[in-house]
Parts: structure tokens; C-alpha cells; sequence
């Protein structure tokens, strides 16, 4: 063994490892010790039997989960007739559409959201809506217009990959054009499904700019929850909050490992634009 | 053919949706009225006016590009570096960094920043123009591993070598074959960091501080907290112009691919 190290490509792996271990795994590590302990540094479960024992907690969990699947379902049942639509359109039409559908994706995601208010607050003008009182319809549609853009692009990636032989061997066996789609293509789309689903589901119970932006701060999701906690800043907030985030976590990573999204490429969040 | 007339009809009311609110801003940006919903009978650029002598938004706009492009270089450096050392690992060490990378793609926005937050608290670190950098970092560099690590698939693993072979030091081999080879994957990693700490609000909202704004802190501070924030006249205005610089910017990048493809046509 020669004193200095021949330089390998792998070696690029060490200072990597150490940014991982001190900027993802470590803030993770505080995440978990915080959970577990008091103000004082004491080891304790108060955190989470607090959080569970509170109604109000309960309830935004109760939103939350309502707004999460309401803005889901609408998303997709929105977004598969637009992605099937244009997987079979012309090569050049395609791409125009899938252009103009992934366009507003590109303006700030706040100043989007903003946006909409200032729509609804255009059409309440008109007499045609009620932003005041309709605060959760305001935040559901806030949710599915800032992404839908998200739902449609997996789907449409898996629908163009989509091999035309077995459709038109499905055509050829006798089956009708409802039959096909329902026993051929949507099966065989379900992998963009879920991933529109993963796509979704986890913004909505956390990101907590549309609900306050549309919600008339009537609207409390998981994450606003978490925001509050790190904002009151008395001295068990942060361990509260620390626990709710712990929750989330365990949440987030079971769901992942049960649809194996470890394993796959996760690039659709910036849209697959580049 | 009445299909046809239907499925276009369709594509064309989702569009619609998606495209009313930006329009409308477009449209009122142009307008005297600071209110949407009301009229004035004069159209001007006064609402440009507001937006151009509005210092702190000035402020916000400047502190979001450069934020964007210094955030996106390092987390371009990082996740290059990190994409070739983990696929030049042994597999199970590779499975290991390709997970950890993935966490902070797959967590909770929130979960990330409150993370930050807490290193910061607890190193006594406070929350500087540094701390924000880093957490862009942090929130961009995996996306930059994901667009790298394809590319290094596809390489053929004998250039390496051959450069090895013709007498180039690993360094040398690597800059000179490796890094050229990769360099659409980096390229798109870039542009990929750069577009998602444009759009950051909440990883921002945790580790600034509190003397900087960017434009998405700024907006939601204005339209969310505070409804009857004078400057929102002001951010319809930055609104439209953003999304002019986006259809440019589309346009553009279109036609120089077409042309680019024409050229390659050409010179068959």
C-alpha cells in the first residue's frame, strides 16, 4: 500500500457521504431526538400523547385528510381524460398541448396561488361566487389548479409508452373500445396513477400556502399545524412539533417503501421539464 | 369527428382554467384600477410604475435570481461529484447513498425545513444569507443526482478507460472524457435546481433571515397574511412580466431546438 491514495472515481463518493450524513440524516437524527424529550432535554412520550389527546389536533388531521382525497380524486378524474387524450393525438399537436399544459408550472408557485385568489375574488364581484364563505371550496380549488399539472404528466408519460399492439390485439380478441380501456389501458396505466397519487397527496396535506392564501385562515392542514408550533416558539413547541413532523415521517416513508418508490426515479416533481 | 370536436373542447376548457387567473392579472396589470373587479377607464402602465419604484420587491426579485443561480451552481457541483462517486461504488454501498438522496425528494417540504431549522437552533448557527443557501442545497442537489445518474448508465464504460489506457490520470480522464460525457445530465440537473428554489416558499420561510425576502416569502406575506397589502397591485405586475419571460424563454428554446434539428438534417 502506497502512502497516497490513487485518486478513483469512487473517492468522489466520501465528501458526498459526509454532506448526506450532516445535512439529511443528521437534521432527521435532531428531528427524532426533539420528538422524544422535553424543554429540558428530558426523555418523554407527552409530545405525542399532547398531540393525540387534543381535539382541535384530530380535527385538522380530520381536514386534512378530507382535503388531501377530495383534491386527488379531482385531480385525476381531470387529468386521466386529458392525458389519454393527448397520448393519442398527432406527434406535433402532442407536444403543443403537453407545452401549454406544463407552461403554468413555471410561474412562482405563491404568486400562482395568489392568482387564483384574485380570480375568485373577481367572480365573488360578480355576484357568481362567495370567497368569504366558501373558504374550503377556495382551498380545493386552489389545490387542484396548482397540480394538476403534476397529475397529468405521469399519467401521460405511462400512457404513450404503451405498447398500440396489445390495444389493437384487445380490439382483435372481440373486445369494444369500453372493454379495452377498462381491461387494457387503465390497468396497464396504473403505475402513473399512483405516482400522480404520491405526487399529490403528500402536498396537499402539507403545503400550507394555498390554504392560507384561499382557506381566509380558516383551513389548518398537517403542515400549517407543524408551521404553528415552530412559530409560537414557547418552550415545548418545538418538541411538539417535532413529534408531529415524526409522525408525518412515518407516514410519508411507509407509504413510500410500500409502493417502492425508493427504487425509481423521483424527477417528476420539477415537471421532467429539462 | 364530432369526438375530435369533443376531446379538443375539452383539452381546450382544462386550459382555460389553468390559464383565467394568470390572464386576469395580465389583463388588470394594464389597468389604472388597484382593485380586480373594478374598472378604470384608463389604461396604463402605472401599475409597472409601482412595481419598478417598489424597492423592497426590487429587493426580493434580485435576492430570488441570485439565490436561484448560486444555490442551483453548488448544488450542481455536489450532486455531480456525489452521481459519480455513488455509481462508481460498490452496489450495496450505491443502494445506501441512492436512498439517503431520495429522502429529501420523497419528505414532507415542511419535514425539511423545520429539520434545517432545528441544526441551525442547535449549532447556534443564526439564520443568515448562508443558512438559506445551504437549504436550497439541500432541497435541489438530489434532483441534480437523479438527472446525472442516467446519463453515467448510459456511457459506455470502455471511454474511461481507453482515456486511462492512453496515458490520462484519473483526474485528467475524468474532466476530459467523463464530465463531457454526462454534461446534458448536469445541464438539465441545472436548470432543474434553478426552477425549483425560483418556486420555494416554505424551506425559504425557515432558514432566512428575517431582513431577506424573496419573491415567494414577499408574496405570501402580502397575500396571505395581509389582504389589504398595498403592494399587491405591484405583484400583478410581476406576475405578468414573469410569465412573459416564461413564454419567451419557451419560444425560444423551441425554436433553437427545431432549428438545431433542422441543421443536423441539413448536414446528413
Amino acid at each position: 500500500m502506497g502512502v497516497a491514495l490513487r485518486f478513483s472515481r469512487k473517492h468522489l463518493g466520501i465528501p458526498y457521504a459526509l454532506f448526506l450524513a450532516v445535512f439529511v440524516l443528521f437534521p432527521l437524527v435532531l428531528i427524532v431526538i426533539y420528538a422524544f424529550t422535553d424543554a429540558n432535554g428530558v426523555p418523554t412520550f407527552n409530545n405525542f400523547t399532547d398531540f393525540f389527546s387534543r381535539s382541535s389536533n384530530l380535527y385538522v388531521l380530520l381536514i386534512s385528510f378530507v382535503l388531501a382525497v377530495l383534491t386527488t380524486a379531482i385531480c385525476l378524474l381531470i387529468a386521466y381524460p386529458v392525458a389519454y387524450i393527448l397520448a393519442r393525438s398527432g406527434a406535433k399537436k402532442r407536444s403543443v398541448y403537453l407545452l401549454l399544459f406544463i407552461l403554468p408550472m413555471w410561474i412562482n408557485f405563491v404568486l400562482r396561488t395568489a392568482a387564483m385568489k384574485e380570480l375568485l375574488f373577481a367572480l365573488d364581484g360578480l355576484g357568481v361566487y362567495n370567497v368569504t364563505d366558501w373558504y374550503f371550496v377556495n382551498t380545493v380549488i386552489g389545490m387542484v389548479y396548482d397540480y394538476l399539472p403534476f397529475t397529468i404528466l405521469p399519467i401521460y408519460t405511462v400512457l404513450i409508452k404503451i405498447d398500440k399492439n396489445v390495444i389493437e390485439a384487445s380490439n382483435d380478441l372481440g373486445a369494444n373500445s369500453a372493454q379495452t380501456f377498462l381491461r387494457t389501458t387503465l390497468p396497464l396505466s396504473m403505475p402513473g396513477i399512483v405516482s400522480a397519487i404520491t405526487m399529490v397527496l403528500l402536498p396537499t396535506t402539507t403545503s400550507y400556502v394555498i390554504s392560507d392564501t384561499l382557506g381566509n385562515s380558516k383551513v389548518t392542514i398537517i403542515g400549517k399545524l407543524i408551521e404553528n408550533q415552530f412559530n409560537i416558539g414557547t418552550a415545548d413547541s418545538w418538541h411538539t412539533g417535532s413529534a408531529i413532523s415524526l409522525i408525518l415521517l412515518f407516514f410519508i416513508f411507509g407509504t413510500m417503501l410500500l409502493s417502492g418508490k425508493f427504487t425509481e426515479n423521483t424527477n417528476t416533481r420539477g415537471g421532467g421539464l429539462w | 369527428m364530432v369526438k375530435k370536436i369533443l376531446r379538443s373542447t375539452y383539452l381546450w376548457l382544462i386550459l382555460i382554467f389553468l390559464y383565467a387567473p394568470v390572464v386576469l392579472l395580465v389583463v388588470y396589470s394594464f389597468n389604472a384600477s388597484t382593485e380586480i373587479g373594478s374598472w378604470s377607464k384608463e389604461w396604463n402602465f402605472s401599475l409597472y410604475k409601482m412595481l419598478f419604484t417598489d424597492s423592497k420587491i426590487l429587493n426580493a426579485i434580485k435576492n430570488t435570481v441570485l439565490l436561484a443561480l448560486s444555490s442551483a451552481a453548488i448544488s450542481t457541483i455536489l450532486g455531480t461529484v456525489g452521481a459519480i462517486g455513488m455509481f462508481y461504488s460498490k452496489p450495496r454501498t450505491f443502494r445506501i447513498f441512492n436512498t439517503v438522496t431520495q429522502i429529501p425528494i420523497v419528505n414532507a417540504e415542511i419535514v425539511t425545513a423545520i429539520s434545517l431549522a432545528l441544526v441551525c437552533s442547535m449549532l447556534l448557527f443564526p439564520r443568515t444569507y448562508g443558512s438559506l443557501l445551504l437549504a436550497h442545497v439541500v432541497l435541489t442537489f438530489p434532483f441534480v443526482v437523479t438527472s446525472v445518474l442516467p446519463k453515467l448508465k448510459q456511457m459506455d464504460p470502455n471511454l474511461y478507460e481507453a482515456g486511462l489506457d492512453l496515458g490520462a490520470s484519473p483526474m485528467k480522464a475524468l474532466f476530459t472524457v467523463t464530465i463531457p460525457e454526462i454534461m446534458p445530465g448536469i445541464a438539465s440537473g441545472f436548470m432543474l435546481a434553478i426552477t425549483l428554489s425560483l418556486d420555494d416558499y416554505i424551506i425559504t420561510n425557515f432558514t432566512k433571515p428575517s431582513t431577506i425576502d424573496t419573491i415567494s416569502t414577499y408574496a405570501y406575506n402580502a397575500y396571505a397574511k395581509n389582504s389589504a397589502n398595498t403592494s399587491i397591485p405591484a405583484l400583478r405586475a410581476l406576475s405578468a412580466i414573469i410569465f412573459a419571460v416564461i413564454i419567451i424563454s419557451v419560444v425560444a428554446v423551441n425554436l433553437s431546438a427545431n432549428r438545431t434539428v433542422k441543421e443536423r438534417e441539413a448536414s446528413k
